[in-house]
């Protein structure tokens, strides 16, 4: 286990290694520079700030440059934000993307094992159908879809809720509803489907002729057992939640890394760029790793060498 | 049948002997995929968006580019059954236009996705182990990229046509296709019928286009079912940031993105986009989930696969 944990997260350096060269290849191919306004600047000023900022060297020596300051915690300057530099401008966004990702995730969690766990021990009840039919509707709509569904009818027609900004609970609601259906409707599935599956097992059959009271069958055996399954979607599941969060950061106007990144993108700040990939790239490989140390946790069975 | 024939000639009731060619894997797929009432209701949705994309300037009453200043946001009226937008458009006939583009998008990415992640995923499986760590190595890389953003990236780079956003989308989603057929071959390539294939002298090309590819068809057809909808909402994504198709080309994520900037004057020209978006996102997960479950019976009901 704790040589497969340092083989894993030795493997995160060429992934982030490959994945900054990929970015910086992309980044510096795309046509137009960071000094592109409106209002042309004189090339003297141009030339003044490419040197200020290492961009008249080249592209090889500005990579290991920037790679030198990777290794020292150091993400580089961003052109946007003069007097900050990027890891101070993600670290500010953070928050936010965590807090928004976290709260969606534990909604997620919450009414997709409840949907999923109640609709098994139901089977072919109302609550089955109900919470298949929730499963089914919600599984495949983009969240920033429903996000607008939800202003239409929450902020449009009913004025209850504010359509964007941060910072108050109500703020909070939509977003965090929007981003949760989609992976809540999964899990739902997967509950259901994993419940079903393990209380057809032997060990049931078994602690039901015993005589255990269904409580303890359900407490003991079932939800232990059914749990292993749902373990190893929820890494993928994370990791979507958080690329899916930009989009919702955009649409409510949200101050996460997301909009970060989208802004990065729109004025070639390049240190932007990178480091909001790079953010983005590290937390999904580590929310993996954990998910998948987790499983080996709660699955005895699961040994990795 | 000559006994059936002759017993009946005795005036005897006879079990005819059922006699039956044996079903196809196809057939068979066929048949359960016709039983499964959800995915017919998704196939159904399907085709009539296919029909719509293709008879675009058949069904639609105006020009999607045409603007009228002199009926701009109108809610649904006899004249715009789905309303105008903020330049008078008729939003039916974008919706319609727009139809196509997803269209497009959904099938020219696939196009890239096979022709990139098939051969990749073979040739990783049956090349030998140096080959095969190098190749998903970087298959890992590009995995562990967060698409969306690489998307973003490439489409700010390519910038210009609708081609451009194809490209974009489909060069980030190849690695998945790439990877499911390299584990399908993989374990065709240990299956007896490969190893007598080898052992009769059939030459390993024609061992992987005979009898490998066509027994990992299965799962291939579904990721394309998957694959589909994940690239529709990719664009609209795009359009909706606004880096997608370039603004004259009707595509709902346009639509999405012009409409809820007018969101508080009247909800319908970003309504209809998004239920539209829903409605075809919907219906290709349902025949997806019904073609694995048809497919690829080992796996049924197991929530749906990304």
């Amino acid at each position: 286990m704790g040589r497969y944990l340092a083989f894993r997260l030795a493997w995160l350096v060429p992934v982030l290694f490959g994945v900054a060269l990929i970015t910086f290849v992309l980044m510096h191919t795309v046509p137009g520079g960071p000094w592109d306004r409106d209002k042309q600047l004189a090339p003297q000023v141009v030339q003044n700030l490419n040197r200020r900022y290492g961009l008249d060297r080249p592209l090889y020596a500005q990579f290991g440059r920037y790679l030198w300051g990777l290794v020292r915690g150091d993400l580089g300057p961003t052109y946007t934000y003069q007097d900050r530099d990027v890891m101070v401008v993600i670290a500010s966004g953070l928050p936010v993307t965590a807090t928004l990702g976290g709260l969606a995730f534990l909604l997620a969690l919450a009414v997709g094992f409840t949907l999923g766990f109640a609709a098994a021990v139901a089977q072919n009840s109302w609550v089955d159908y109900v919470s298949v039919l929730f499963a089914t509707l919600f599984a495949s709509i983009p969240a920033f879809v429903l996000g607008i569904l939800l202003v239409i009818v929450f902020s449009v027609t009913l004025h209850w809720l504010p359509t964007s900004g941060w910072g108050t609970p109500a703020k909070l609601v939509m977003p965090v509803v929007a981003l949760a259906a989609l992976p809540a409707a999964y899990i739902a599935r997967v509950v259901r489907a994993s419940v079903l599956e393990v209380l057809r097992q032997d060990y049931v059959r078994t602690a039901r002729a015993k005589g255990l009271t269904e409580q303890a069958i359900y407490g003991r055996h079932v939800l232990k057992n059914a749990l292993i399954p749902i373990l190893s979607i929820l890494g993928p599941e994370l990791a979507f939640l958080i690329t899916g969060s930009f989009i919702i950061e955009q649409l409510f106007s949200i101050p996460g890394v997301g909009r970060l990144f989208v802004q990065g993108v729109f004025q070639r700040d390049y240190g932007l760029i990178m480091g909001s990939v790079l953010f983005y790239t590290l937390v999904i490989a580590l929310l993996n790793l954990l998910v998948d140390m987790l499983y080996a946790v709660v699955d005895p069975r699961v040994r990795y060498a | 049948m000559s006994t059936g024939q002759g017993a009946a000639a005795q005036g005897r009731p006879v079990a005819v002997p059922r006699v039956r060619a044996p079903r196809s894997f196809w057939q068979q797929s066929t048949r359960r995929l016709l039983k499964n009432r959800l995915a017919m209701v998704g196939l159904a949705v399907v085709l009539l968006y296919l029909i719509i994309a293709i008879v675009a300037p058949l069904v639609s009453p105006y020009d999607p580019a045409k603007q009228n200043y002199d009926a701009i946001l109108l809610g649904p009226t006899g004249g715009h059954p789905l309303g105008t937008d903020g330049l008078g458009r008729d939003s039916l006939s974008r919706l319609v236009f727009g139809a196509r583009t997803s269209l497009a998008v959904g099938l020219f990415t696939q196009l890239i996705v096979l022709t990139v992640g098939i051969p990749v995923g073979l040739v990783a499986a049956f090349s030998g182990r140096r080959s095969d760590n190098l190749l998903m190595r970087f298959v890992d890389i590009v995995f562990a990229f967060p698409d969306l953003l690489l998307i973003i990236l490439l489409r700010a780079i390519f910038g210009g046509s609708i081609f451009m956003v194809f490209l974009a989308i489909g060069l980030v989603n190849w690695v998945i296709m790439a990877r499911m057929v390299r584990g399908q071959a993989l374990s065709l390539k240990e299956q007896e019928f490969v190893l007598a294939a080898k052992a009769i002298g059939v030459p390993w090309h024609s061992t992987l286009i005979r009898h490998v590819l066509p027994n990992a068809l299965g799962p291939v057809v579904v990721l394309v079912a998957f694959g589909v909808p994940r690239a529709i909402f990719a664009e609209a994504a795009l359009s909706y940031i606004g880096i997608g198709v370039t603004p004259p080309t009707p595509s709902w994520g346009t639509m999405v993105q012009d409409g809820y900037s007018v969101i508080f004057a009247t909800p319908y020209p970003v309504l209809f986009p998004a239920v539209a978006i829903a409605v075809v996102m919907l219906a290709f997960t349902f025949l997806g989930d019904g073609l694995r479950d048809a497919l690829d019976p080992r796996h049924a009901g197991l929530g749906k696969m990304r």
